[in-house]
């Protein structure tokens, strides 16, 4: 037994984490937000170059996997980037196309060249996505403009049809992985602050009020990460479901933590929306909910014990 | 990356199954912190120590079978789920032992830890002090040179299972100048020595679970002198980390407790409850979550050091929080006297020993985050 990241699994994501901050992100999600998604598209393209998208699809059709320690380690590093974009809809279409529907589009994504949206029920980006798909894989319409987000860089899509009661889990999986990158980031961008930021002559990292906070979004987001791993490596058997939905529970309730601590710590510069750490925040508490919210996924691990 | 047993781990726990399939009393013993329980209790841990079952992990020549961590972790988790009975003798080994086996003699090793392997000598932890409690260097009891040892005066208190146990270990001031973490000398000293008057002091549900001990003259040989005589807080805290990282409590406390909560909550919940629902919901997540976070660790290289800390805040929080959902399930019952509620009372006490919460948070904050250090 080795519960613990391979020395290739750990170059992987070292690969993609240095590529998405040499990125400079922040910029690209202001872009995307507004609508132009040139600069991350390009981003998708590197990131497809590194092979992210070519480890969510079979060998047969054009890629290496599924791997899903993999994926789990590269969406932590997308969500750590706060990347805009439907990576989750589309790793997650990539899983479903491959178990039931038609592989056609697999070539494409593995090649990064296809970006692939799905119905969980709304559309994210589908504005930007070659293809919005229902999460029985078959091609959906996106009726009319993009429903307003909390978070700017989520532009979401109504979509005409049936919606499922229940995401699937694979995508469960995905979301939970970014979101912990989210929150480990907004932890580590709050240290920092923390350290810089003066008041009463001293930094306000000095004052335990500060440091209990910080240490306490630790302890959490800690904690949710080897329920991630331990989700990825049970794929394929009958306890995915459940343990992706507990992994999901954890890593929500930690992420979103994390971001109001943040917030709080940054004080009234954290509530600004032309600060950065507001982008991470934003997307925080979007992601709670997106993919089912954690009382539905709770329900879901009850309904299983 | 993988989550799989080998077959000697798979061997080990079918064997520590079956042993304590037969072995595991069928009425649960009286609490181990009555003196009827006490003595009960003892009696388990010789049946244990019989059969090379207390310390799995010790070499054999002190006792154990110098299994992996691994087998540890699945001899705690077999242990737990088969409801045995407390440890009555933990203090001793995990705390002391390990503090033996880096900084004592060979002679201090034969001497002491194939005895209390077996449950015939029962060790109590002294550190606390009425005036150190979180800030343990400002410890005043003295160890005072004479010949051929030491004479401890002075007050320790909070000293768990002390009313019954039968020896001591802790730090004492051996250099009267001295201030803060030098000049500490740390020694062994037994409870029923001319000397030491042994007072048990009720827990919150008035069982005399630990005792302060008040030392008058009190004689220490120099061969129960544990490392260098003025390096005490080096040699006691070189295992401190022991305390709150897995050893103190692992992870198979969590996921049996869990199950028995979860057998509760499909017994007695009312199924619109969901409230409560997902508090059983959300402890099964965080056992599973510390059970996780056991594998990873003991799968990594390196010393967890500092960490330990997260996982003496996680845990203490998770037992608090899944023993308050058991009394709620129970209902109107909850107050009364269970096996439930003597747990949930023992989990009470988990943010404040071992190192307070708060106390685990600076250090996280402080070595984990790089946070400055702040007045103390
Ligand atoms: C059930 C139980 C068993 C125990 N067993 C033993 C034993 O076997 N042997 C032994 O030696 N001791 C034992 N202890 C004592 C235990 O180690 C102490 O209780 C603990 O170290 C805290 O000390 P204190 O109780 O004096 O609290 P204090 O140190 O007085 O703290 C009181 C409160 O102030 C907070 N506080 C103190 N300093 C700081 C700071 N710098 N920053 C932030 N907050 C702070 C604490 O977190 C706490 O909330 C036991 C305690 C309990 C409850």
């Amino acid at each position: 037994m080795k519960f613990v990241l391979s020395e290739e699994q750990r170059m992987f994501a070292g690969t993609l984490r240095r590529l998405l901050a040499d990125a400079g992100t922040a910029t690209i999600v202001r872009a995307w937000a507004s609508g132009d998604h040139g600069p991350g598209r390009e981003l998708w393209s590197a990131l497809a170059e590194a092979g992210l998208f070519a480890v969510a699809v079979p060998e047969e059709h054009g890629g290496a996997g599924p791997l899903p320690v993999e994926l789990v380690a590269a969406m932590e590093e997308v969500g750590r980037a706060a990347a805009p974009g439907p990576y989750v809809e589309t790793l997650a279409a990539a899983e479903l196309l491959a178990r039931s529907g038609d592989p056609d589009l697999l070539p494409g994504i593995a090649e990064g060249a296809a970006m692939v949206s799905l119905a969980v029920p709304h559309a994210l980006d589908a504005d930007a996505a070659d293809t919005v798909l229902g999460t029985d894989g078959k091609p959906r319409a996106a009726a009319g403009g993009p429903v307003t987000s909390l978070d700017p860089a989520r532009r979401l899509f109504r979509v005409d049809g049936e919606h499922p009661a229940e995401p699937p889990a694979f995508g469960v999986l995905m979301c939970a992985a970014q979101q912990l990158g989210v929150g480990r980031a907004l932890l580590d961008v709050t240290v920092e602050y923390a350290k810089a930021r003066q008041q009463f002559g001293r930094p306000i990292g000095e004052y335990q009020a500060v440091k209990h906070h910080l240490a306490g979004a630790m302890v959490e987001l800690e904690f949710a990460r080897p329920l991630l791993y331990g989700a990825a490596l049970a794929y394929g058997t009958p306890e995915f479901g459940r343990d992706a939905a507990a992994a999901k529970v954890a890593v929500s309730e930690a992420s979103y933590g994390a971001a109001k601590i943040a917030l709080q710590v940054h004080g009234a510069i954290g509530y600004t929306d032309e600060y950065d750490p507001s982008l991470w925040i934003r997307k925080a508490r979007a992601l709670h909910s997106a993919w089912g919210t954690p009382a539905e996924h709770r329900a879901r691990v009850a309904a299983s014990l | 990356m993988d989550l799989e047993f080998g077959a000697a781990d798979e061997e080990f726990r079918a064997e520590v199954r079956a042993w304590l399939a037969e072995h595991v009393p069928a009425e649960p013993l009286p609490s181990l912190e009555t003196e009827e329980g006490f003595a009960r209790h003892r009696e388990w841990e010789r049946t244990l120590g019989a059969d090379r079952l207390s310390v799995v992990s010790w070499p054999r020549e002190h006792g154990g079978r110098g299994v992996s961590v691994l087998q540890w972790l699945v001899f705690e988790e077999e242990y737990y789920a088969a409801n045995a009975p407390g440890r009555v003798s933990q203090n001793g080994i995990n705390l002391l032992a390990p503090t033996l086996m880096k900084h004592g003699t060979p002679e201090q090793l034969a001497r002491v830890l194939p005895p209390m392997a077996a449950g015939e000598v029962i060790w109590a932890q002294a550190w606390s002090e009425p005036g150190a409690g979180s800030d343990l260097a400002a410890l005043r009891a003295t160890a005072t040179r004479t010949d051929g040892g030491w004479l401890l005066n002075g007050q320790k208190t909070w000293s768990s299972r002390a009313a019954f146990a039968d020896r001591g270990f802790g730090l004492f001031r051996s250099d009267p100048e001295s201030e803060r973490h030098r000049g500490l000398t740390y020694l062994m000293f037994p409870l029923d020595a001319e000397g030491v008057t042994v007072r048990p002091i009720g827990r919150l549900d008035g069982k005399p679970a630990f005792a302060e001990l008040f030392l008058d003259g009190v004689f220490v040989p120099d061969a129960d002198v544990i490392g260098e005589p003025g390096k005490g807080w080096n040699v006691a805290m070189s295992t401190a980390g022991n305390e709150r990282g897995l050893t103190l409590r692992s992870p198979g406390r969590f996921t049996a407790a869990t199950e028995r909560l979860v057998e509760l909550w499909k017994e007695r919940a009312d199924p619109s409850d969901t409230a409560l629902r997902d508090r059983v919901a959300d402890a099964w997540i965080r056992s599973r979550a510390y059970r996780l976070k056991g594998f990873e660790t003991i799968s990594r290289d390196d010393d967890i050091g500092a960490e330990s800390s997260l996982n003496k805040i996680f845990w203490s929080d998770l037992d608090v929080a899944l023993h308050e959902t058991a009394l709620d399930l129970l209902g109107a019952d909850g107050e009364l006297e269970s096996e439930w509620l003597e747990n949930y009372v023992f989990s009470l006490a988990g943010p404040i020993y071992a190192g307070t919460n708060e106390i685990q948070r600076n250090v996280i904050a402080e070595r984990l985050l790089g946070l400055p250090r702040g007045a103390r």
